[in-house]
């Protein structure tokens, strides 16, 4: 947002002037700076925070529970059984319940590094960095060929994951080769770029509004329509919150069907 | 010959933005009819059968999910076009 304010107020000679995609998203390290091991920046700050905002609202949902739940503990059942009802009932049946942990973390870890880009002072999509979705699906995929291979057998395992059932036996090679590449190399690629783009495709759009915004703010013949952007902008800040969220649904969801698929192969 | 160089490389900077703009414009027409035809028929489905509706909307995302993946390459191939 610094950056942004300064892009906008530094130049008065009009023409509209969009800040650099690098201001935007490489932010400088401020603790234990230098290329050590241990820099962070504010992108690194917002993963930690995913990390322990989940932490603190289960530790306090389970220190105050009570049998009929208030603040924070509703927030932490019902968005446990949002996780069961809707991703794990819907995708892998009550047998998935297993993966409920893993399934739960990743949507919590995903979401609040998304929703930190509507927040105000920090406005930044950590995951419009391609770094933490790359990891994420990395480690998907590792999950789903070791819950693949540990209940079916590494061969039988690759086996009918290759060959799905009722393929004619001409067209067997093609279609073998095609679901080799999009199983084993097109998921994890497809789910990291999903979350990517998506966050990066929001944080620019926010922007690009706010810049207008700023610009028209400075320029006093244009007040009769200096409202115009800042209601798109606050339109989709409101559209954002969707996107954050769906985008962890969405990862989650693909997950556990991915899980799901390795569980129980078709027939 | 310097000048012709460099205008030969404002040229070249152009046409790969053009080209960045063109190349994510076709990229999201197939995902956009997609999505719709996804929307759309499961729309018609929970009102056909509104008690199926969860089950629905989750096949729905999934859905979306894999035909919205297209039009990102395509944004992402913008992004590595105009600013890589």
């Amino acid at each position: 947002m610094n950056q942004l304010l300064a892009a906008g107020n530094g130049d008065s000679s009009g023409g509209l002037h969009f800040p650099a995609i690098e201001s935007l998203l490489e932010w400088p390290g401020f603790l234990f700076e230098g290329n050590t091991f241990f820099e962070l920046n504010k992108v690194g700050l917002i993963y930690i925070w995913a990390m322990v905002a989940p932490l603190v609202i289960f530790i306090l949902a389970i220190r105050k529970s009570a049998l009929v739940p208030r603040g924070v503990q509703t927030v932490a059942e019902s968005s446990v059984d949002f996780v069961r009802e809707n991703i794990v009932m819907q995708t892998m049946g009550p047998d998935g319940m297993r993966f409920m942990p893993f399934l739960l973390s990743l949507f919590f870890f995903i979401f609040f590094a998304n929703i930190t880009e509507v927040i105000p002072f920090i406005q930044l999509p950590a995951n419009a960095r391609m770094a933490a979705p790359a990891f994420l699906a990395i480690l998907v995929w590792v999950v789903f060929n070791a819950v693949g291979i540990k209940s079916q057998g590494f061969f039988s395992y690759f086996k009918n994951t290759v060959i799905p059932p009722g393929v004619p036996g001409a067209l067997l090679p093609l279609v073998a080769v095609i679901e080799f590449v999009s199983t084993f190399l097109v998921r994890p690629f497809s789910l990291a770029v999903r979350l990517f783009a998506n966050m990066l495709a929001g944080h620019l759009l926010l922007v690009t509004f706010a810049v207008l915004c700023e610009n028209l703010w400075a320029k006093n013949f244009l007040v009769s329509i200096i409202w115009a952007p800042f209601v798109v902008l606050i339109g989709l800040t409101g559209f954002e919150i969707l996107v954050a969220f769906l985008q962890a649904f969405i990862f989650t969801i693909l997950t556990a069907v991915y899980i799901g698929g390795a569980l129980h192969p078709e027939h | 010959m310097i000048d012709l160089l460099a205008q030969a490389d404002n040229a070249l900077d152009g046409l790969k933005a053009v080209g960045a703009g063109l190349g994510y414009g076709l990229a999201a027409i197939g995902p956009g009819v997609g999505i719709g035809l996804v929307v759309g028929n499961a729309i018609t489905a929970m009102a056909r059968q509104p008690e199926s509706a969860g089950m629905v909307r989750t096949t729905m995302f999934l859905g979306i999910a894999f035909t919205e993946a297209l039009a990102l390459i395509g944004f992402v191939v913008f992004i590595l076009l105009n600013f890589a």
